[in-house]
């Protein structure tokens, strides 16, 4: 094998992947600056000005805001990686939201239980919730699997579904009387917040780093995941070389599914201590969509989109305050994704060269 | 929902056409794309943006016909660049459907901080003028179609047209044989990327029209979330009347039904919770494609970019 091509081709590969997020985001980022303009009525320099000194005020300015995003960071990780185990498997699981929300409510229900030690407690509420996220992943990883149905669909169509019957539930059997949530976990159910409990901040944050880690092990270190890459990078190469494509897709949803529904799980142990009635979507899921797309479905590259579109969240309090619309951290950050939708071409042509690699080992 | 004096079939009934009638534009400019090729998942955001600028149009001029011209133009313009997207770049088409969705949401909430200078929803505008009156008076179905808007007689023209235009033009012909073989459309001297350029924009004029149902048809402003989900709920529709223009009304009609008995329901006291009756749509989407309810075939080359000169 062509052993001494790997550093420099490495680098190569890192470098052309890392160039086209970098581009898009620069490229969003001056179109928010022209909404800025237009907001603000503003010359270009001063919104420029205004709009990053806020941005970067409300996420890394002061102590606070830094802990703040790496709050709205911590979920992030967790949709974020659920939609790269898809998307490296070749699905798109739009049902991450839906997954997501399944981990808060069974994490809500399960950390009401009374009387538990915290080293019981703590695990099976986040056991609990990776079940749920994996069990309503699993079904359209079983229905494109065995009856060929498109996941992108049923996906969509099980986030609406997972949303009413958690409503169904919080304003229902789980009911806190008067309230629109269901009542408070037990504190042997909280994760602990290692800063105080006035900060939000908990362990969680280091289970998603810890996660990102155990997903790069996963996708590139175990067979398992050689199989995920090989049915996303060709199912048609795979099954020729007896990797079963079925089992496959069930596996990636439910492991897709059991992610998100980890990081519901621990969004409710270590923020919410609730679950609250929802009106629409949380959005950390389709959050996570764009997360990964932008990360390239590298567990590393989430990581660090995570902690962009985290500090993008975190700051539109900020944004608010210096009289700037909240919505422009949203429209950099939809703008992103159509600029990463748009790099098709090259992506075509990177995935050209990867099978050709992949036939020369 | 209805007053007093008439029969409850009747408000049941206009309910339902009423509810149906967004979801009926949007499924029609579901269709047309994915008869096209072309998955448009952005619905839900074309209908916000399109729901959106018709309260812009009708509160710039006071006249709401042209807020309905700005819904259109402005429908077509974000779908064209998911047509952009989709056809030219070959972008994930999924991908762009939900940049799309959050790009409409993000926009048109900057668009009422900057041309209401509010937040949340925009000021009362002149609504789409109806004569209640003037229906009420027409004997037997009178007191129906007192309940009605004009965006419901729209919606349904529409489907009309659009099904004679898929099944009975030389264009409509050429869209099918796009959506289901484009490479054998190409030889023959079909414009592949034409044909999907015109049926995306066609969509989102669609769709356009269905946010503006909502906005200016039903209500008189425009209000976040104010769409919520109704175009996942098209796309649904589009689905479960596997698209066809007659079935996507059909599926809309069903759906639409579901929510209005939910009204009557509540009324009554009966007891299933609301949230069985909201998930309805979903479950039986989700069964119709597994095949336990009816069967749906989506077109061979749907989701597909087409790629000229590519074996």
């Amino acid at each position: 094998m062509a052993n001494k091509n790997t550093t420099s081709s490495k680098l190569k590969a890192a470098l052309s992947t890392l160039i086209f997020p970098i581009i898009s985001i620069i490229i969003a980022m001056f179109i928010a600056v022209f909404f800025v303009m237009w907001a603000e009525g503003e010359n270009f320099f001063v919104a420029t000005g205004t709009l990053f000194q806020a941005i970067w005020e409300g996420s890394f300015g002061t102590s606070f805001s830094i802990i703040e995003t790496l709050v709205f960071v911590t979920p992030l990780l967790f949709t974020g990686l659920a939609n790269a185990v898809a998307f490296k498997t070749g699905l798109f699981n739009i049902g991450v939201e839906g997954q997501f929300i399944m981990g808060i409510f069974a994490a809500a229900a399960i950390g009401l239980i009374p009387g538990l030690p915290a080293v019981i407690h703590v695990p099976l509420v986040l056991i609990g919730g990776m079940l749920a996220g994996a069990i309503w992943a699993a079904i359209p990883g079983f229905l494109k699997a065995k009856v060929g149905t498109n996941e992108v669909i049923n996906t969509i169509m099980m986030n609406f579904i997972a949303m009413f019957f958690v409503n169904y539930m919080i304003m229902g059997p789980l009911n806190a009387p008067g309230k629109a949530t269901t009542p408070l976990i037990q504190d042997s159910a909280k994760l602990w917040r290692f800063l105080g409990e006035t900060n939000r901040i908990n362990i969680g944050l280091f289970i998603g780093i810890l996660l990102v880690a155990l997903v790069y092990v996963l996708l590139w270190k175990t067979t398992i995941g050689y199989e995920l890459r090989a049915v996303g990078l060709n199912p048609h190469a795979a099954e020729y070389g007896g990797i079963d494509i079925k089992k496959n897709i069930i596996l990636a949803m439910a492991i897709s599914g059991a992610i998100a529904g980890l990081g519901g799980a621990v969004h409710v142990a270590g923020i919410q201590y609730q679950a609250i009635q929802l009106f629409g979507f949380t959005n950390f899921g389709f959050d996570g969509i764009a997360v990964a797309l932008l990360g390239k479905s590298h567990p590393v590259g989430v990581l660090l989109s995570a902690t962009l579109f985290g500090a993008l969240n975190s700051s539109s309090l900020n944004l608010q305050l210096a009289n700037i619309p909240k919505d422009i951290v949203y429209l950099i950050q939809a703008i992103i994704i159509i600029f990463v939708a748009a790099d098709y071409i090259y992506k075509w042509i990177g995935e050209k060269r990867k099978k050709e690699a992949m036939i020369n080992g | 929902m209805a007053n007093g004096s008439i029969p409850v079939v009747v408000a049941l009934l206009a309910a339902t056409f009423r509810l149906a009638t967004p979801l009926i534009f949007a499924a029609l400019g579901g269709v047309i794309s994915e008869r096209s090729g072309v998955v448009n998942i952005g619905l839900e955001g074309i209908m916000i943006v399109g729901a959106f600028f018709a309260v812009y149009g009708s509160s710039l001029t006071g006249n709401p016909w042209v807020g309905l011209l700005f819904a259109v133009i402005s429908g077509a313009l974000v779908a064209a660049i998911h047509a952009v997207l989709s056809i030219n770049l070959k972008a994930d088409q999924t991908v762009s459907g939900v940049a799309i969705n959050l790009f409409a949401g993000a926009l048109t909430s900057f668009l009422i901080f900057k041309l209401f200078g509010r937040q949340g929803q925009t000021d009362g505008v002149a609504a789409l003028p109806y004569p209640t009156e003037a229906m009420a008076k027409i004997p037997v179905i009178g007191p129906f179609l007192a309940e009605l808007n004009w965006f419901v007689f729209m919606a349904i023209i529409l489907v009309f047209v659009v099904h004679y235009v898929l099944y009975y033009t030389p264009l409509g012909l050429r869209i099918r044989a796009v959506g289901e073989h484009p490479k054998a459309a190409d030889t023959l001297g079909i414009n592949v990327y034409k044909i999907r350029y015109l049926c995306v924009i066609m969509s989102g004029v669609f769709a356009g029209l269905g946010g503006a149902t909502l906005s200016i048809g039903v209500m008189n402003l425009f209000r976040e979330g104010m769409v919520s989900g109704r175009g996942f709920i098209a796309l649904a529709a589009m689905i479960f009347g596997n698209w066809k223009p007659f079935g996507a009304m059909g599926a809309s009609f069903l759906f639409a039904f579901a929510q209005a008995f939910e009204i009557l329901a509540q009324k009554f006291g009966w007891a299933l919770p609301t949230e069985a009756y909201l998930a309805f749509p979903y479950i039986l989407t989700m069964l119709a494609l597994a095949g336990f309810v009816g069967k749906t075939t989506p077109p061979a080359a749907d989701g597909v970019p087409y790629n000229k000169g590519e074996r």
